[in-house]
């Protein structure tokens, strides 16, 4: 009876076409076409050693460690190279004889020259080579030569040290820069036993993710300035946490010992980062030890700021903030979890009776605001990383992925390579675009509205192909009318939308609610329905109704007396507006919430520290909408923004707020579906663009520069880029330098020198790179050129 | 069934036990040396002249059952060099409210920089005087040993210090023994 069941039900599964059979090891397994022989007994749970096999690289076979016998072939085949093939039976080194003694001899051959300096390697403990070694290897070797020495360490950048001796040659690490990275800085030089990894001269090996060559590195050739003789596998304790330092969310592994951070590296998450992040997120965590930690409540006495206890601090903040009843905002930075931004949110409207709350200090416009509230919040996941590499064409707009969102750059690169066309509408075509074999798209700043209004048919109908993506920028908030033109852009082509924030706490406050005009979950303040809602959830017969204001108007409240006291948290002093300092010494009472004691402390009436993101555990939300849990990976006495709020709150005789991050959590989770009035998307015309003087500045934040999450790494900083000056070629003909001479950059606000590079830029546009935005300002504005000693 | 000549078989052990070697030792009055391959504290042992054998590794802490070692390493430099090679401890630290005495340590060390003493008078009225720290456990600076940091000696590398040009003669396992050579 069993049988007839079997039958009939279908429970033999019909050999379906693209999988071939192999028998490995005696079993026979399916497979689909195309899997490496090593893959598929994995899949059997057979290991096979390997060294140069890695599921994110292309095969090369090179360190010849996974032979195995195939039979009907002459010779002991590389595992990681050879694809399965119908009816191909294969015997590893469980049962062949003849697999087992070549992987033996090849283990022995690698450690001919392996200084097995095991006990002062970075790698000792957790290093493939001591493991393989021990598994596939013999006790001794036949070698009694001299092993073949180079002078140690190398550097081949200000982080990445190489240790040729150690090397086996594996090319994982060439192979990386080249196929994922795109940045092809090292190489396999020279021939035979002095092949070594190498860089060309004075050409450091300055990738923004050079630090995943250190962790796919199988032996210690490669390890990190910073984590030098630092610990031992053993000694760590790691957490999965995730990357606070950018919208793009990768999984990291935090170890620590002794609740100091030793190193991190990038976990593996197909969805988000694969197997890789960018240097500043594994590099930049020393911060957390930096001098200027708070690590007590302060509070101004007397002109002075001085330590005082919890409870006095907490009593001197209620005390101001009830005395500026109805004339308190708030402003935060967007590097907070979505539990904290969430409080932040209820703070306003509960506690404070206001909707002046705004997350954006780097630059905002009314437009932006309402194209969050109208495409952004509440909108749920996607598009998604693997939506880029299906998609049939991307356009960038107003945004620079190696430099804003890294491992949105690594996705656009693998889309590339499986034909997805990359467009950008950009001032420059940047070495990024390139990397990813991108089309540009020349649009001087300030212009981009226009010239998305006016894309070729071509261009179109790219973009009206199924699956299409249009990616902006956050940078495009302070380019009048880019956003309208941008949403009109996606809904006629009805590509998918997707906003790339620069930090990895901005999409969360959108979703918080962390905005004038927007409560939780995409509701609109000005929609009764949704306060009623909002009010509902939060148990409170109602909340504000008056229009909140962003953060100029805050600023510009204040100065009109309007306002008289502000919470600020995570907000440093040089992100707001350059004249905000005037006006935050002008707020009567200022109570600020930070981690690190910088300028704005010092304005400060009341000083509360709080935990820094690997202090705490939380969520960030990424620019995909996806949820980006976050363990607690050091112990403190430091509470999070959410318990700070919640304290002062209870100060201020307002019950029900909370600071548990579980119940922060399930109430959040209530605001999610709201499926009532929406705002509207923006409808601003573009700003016509008056001639004037001079070439129109366009500059972008780089990856790495000196701030406040990458203060006490050196190594990290020295491998930032240097400021450059981009020129069209008949723009630096006109001004008649060269390539490479000193070009002087003036705006109205300074004056940057920098090298010229020659490059493909917009008419009338001169792109600086580099943190010259910190000296010359924003994109759009006007600046004078002249080369270096011709005045 | 007690017999007559019971007490007198009793007193007979005692008679015999007073004309027998006694085992009592005078201590501390008398110190007796220890066996060869007595575990007492440990030393940190030096090259002939004066670098720290120790290299940083850990592997002492790897192999303590007890989780008795905690090691730091470091990087050296040429400005300030403790061990020959790359790197050297930082900080060493043996909890001898922990340690066992098991020797697994000693096993573990790549360099021979931990060996083992004769001194077991490892007692205390506190915990954190029972913390060894490394400048407790270094060997003493003997005759012609300069203390570092200091170069290695010219022309030579890190090499010729592995290879046991500069190995300390009867020192192979322990510098402040002093009591007898075995």
């Amino acid at each position: 009876m069993t049988m007839t069941t079997a039958s009939t039900t279908g429970d033999v599964l019909e050999p379906r076409p693209d999988l071939v059979t192999v028998t490995i090891d005696g079993v026979e397994t399916a497979v689909p076409k195309g899997t490496l022989i090593i893959r598929a007994a994995e899949q059997l749970g057979v290991a096979v050693p390997r060294f140069c096999d890695h599921p994110l690289l292309d095969p090369v076979a090179n360190c010849r460690m996974c032979l195995i016998e195939v039979e009907g072939m002459p010779k002991p085949q590389p595992a990681c190279a050879v694809t399965c093939s119908d009816g191909m039976v294969v015997k590893t080194q469980m049962t062949s004889p003849v697999a087992d003694e070549a992987q033996r001899s090849v283990m022995e051959f690698l450690l001919i020259n392996h200084p097995l300096d095991c006990p002062i390697c970075d790698k000792g403990g957790e290093c493939p080579l001591q493991n393989q070694a021990m598994t596939n290897g013999q006790g001794d070797t036949r070698f009694d030569g001299p092993k073949r020495t180079f002078p140690k360490p190398i550097n081949l950048s200000a982080q990445v040290l190489l240790d040729r001796e150690r090397c086996v040659s594996c090319a994982r690490c060439t192979r990386f820069a080249e196929q994922i990275a795109g940045d092809p800085f090292i190489e396999l030089l020279e021939r035979g036993s002095q092949q070594q990894v190498g860089i060309a001269e004075d050409v450091p090996f300055n990738s923004y993710y050079s630090g995943n060559t250190i962790q796919i590195c199988p032996v210690g050739a490669l390890t990190s300035a910073m984590y030098r003789f630092r610990s031992r596998p053993f000694d760590l304790v790691s957490t999965p946490t995730a990357c606070e330092h950018c919208a793009s969310g990768c999984s990291l592994r935090t170890d620590s010992r002794r609740n100091a951070v030793m190193r991190r590296l990038a976990s593996v998450d197909p969805e988000v980062n694969e197997e890789w992040n960018c240097d500043k997120g594994r590099f930049a965590f020393r911060y957390l030890e930096s001098d200027v930690r708070l690590t007590t409540p302060m509070v101004r006495v007397d002109g002075e700021l001085r330590p005082a206890s919890w409870d006095e601090a907490l009593v001197t903040a209620a005390a101001g903030l009830k005395a500026a009843a109805g004339k308190a905002g708030i402003i935060t930075g967007g590097r907070l979890m979505v539990e904290d931004a969430y409080a932040y949110s209820v703070f306003a409207r509960r506690a404070l009776g206001t909707n002046d709350i705004d997350f954006r200090p780097q630059g905002s416009s009314a437009e932006e605001e309402q194209f969050l509230a109208s495409r952004v919040a509440g909108a749920g996941l996607g598009p998604t990383y693997a939506d880029l590499e299906k998609a049939p064409t991307v356009l960038l707009v107003a945004f620079e992925p190696e430099d804003e969102s890294p491992i949105v750059l690594l996705r656009l690169r693998k889309a590339a390579k499986t034909g997805t066309q990359i467009l950008s509408v950009a001032p420059a075509a940047s070495r990024g675009l390139a990397k990813t074999n991108g089309t540009w798209i020349p649009a001087a700043p300030g212009a981009e509205p226009t010239v998305i209004a006016g894309l070729d048919e071509n261009t179109v109908t790219a973009l009206s192909q199924p699956g299409s993506v249009i990616l902006v920028g956050q940078r495009a908030a302070v380019t009048a009318g880019l956003l309208s033109a941008v949403g009109r852009l996606a809904d006629r082509t009805g590509a998918a939308l997707g906003w790339v924030p620069r930090r990895a706490g901005d999409r969360g406050a959108v979703e918080a609610g962390v905005l004038p005009s927007l409560l939780p979950g995409g509701r609109p303040v000005a929609d009764a329905a949704a306060r009623v809602d909002t009010a509902a959830i939060w148990g409170v017969p109602e909340v504000p109704e008056a229009p909140g204001r962003d953060i100029p108007a805050m600023l510009a409240a204040i100065e009109g007396r309007e306002l008289s006291a502000l919470v600020v948290g995570g907000v440093r002093l040089d992100d707001l507006p350059a004249d905000a300092e005037a006006a935050l010494r002008a707020t009567e009472f200022l109570v600020v919430l930070d981690t690190h004691a910088h300028g704005l402390v010092e304005l400060a009436n009341v000083v509360f520290p709080v935990a820094a993101a690997p202090e705490k555990a939380g969520t960030f939300i990424n620019w995909e909408g996806r949820q980006r849990p976050s363990s607690q990976a050091l112990r403190t006495n430091l509470m999070s923004d959410a318990r700070v709020l919640a304290a002062l709150a209870g100060e201020l005789g307002v019950v029900g707020l909370d600071g548990d991050l579980a119940r922060l959590r399930a109430q959040l989770g209530e605001f999610s579906g709201w499926e009532g009035v929406r705002v509207g998307s923006p409808d601003v015309a573009a700003a016509t663009g008056e001639p004037g003087p001079g070439l129109l500045l366009a500059t972008w934040r780089p990856l790495l520069e000196a701030t406040v999450l990458q203060e006490g790494e050196p190594y990290l900083a020295a491998t930032a880029r240097g400021r450059e000056v981009w020129l069209s070629a008949p723009e630096s003909a006109a001004l008649g330098a060269t390539e490479g001479q000193l070009i002087t950059v003036t705006s109205a606000s300074g004056s940057v020198t920098a090298p010229l590079v020659v490059a493909e830029t917009a008419e009338g546009t001169v792109v600086v790179t580099g943190d010259a935005h910190r000296v010359l300002g924003q994109s759009g504005e006007r600046v004078q050129i002249a080369v270096e000693g011709q005045g | 069934m007690p017999s007559f000549l019971d007490p007198i078989a009793g007193f007979g052990v005692t008679f015999t036990t007073m004309f027998r070697k006694v085992t009592t030792e005078e201590y501390p009055e008398e110190r007796k040396p220890m066996v060869p391959r007595f575990h007492g504290r440990h030393v940190l042992n030096r090259y002939s002249d004066g670098l720290e054998r120790c290299i940083g590794c850990e592997l002492c802490a790897w192999a303590c059952p007890a989780d008795a070692i905690y090691v730091e390493g470091a990087g050296n430099t040429d400005e300030e060099r403790f061990s020959p090679g790359e790197r050297y401890g930082r900080v060493y630290q043996i909890n001898y409210l922990r340690c066992i005495f098991c020797g697994m340590c000693l096993e573990a060390c790549p360099t021979r920089a931990l060996t083992m003493g004769h001194e077991y008078e490892l007692a205390d009225n506190n915990r954190a005087d029972l913390i060894f720290e490394k400048q407790d456990l270094l060997a003493p600076l003997s005759t012609g040993m300069v203390p570092p940091p200091h170069a290695m000696a010219p022309g030579t590398t890190e090499r010729n210090y592995y290879a046991g040009e500069f190995d300390q003669p009867g020192t192979s396992d322990a510098t402040d023994r002093g009591d007898e050579k075995p």
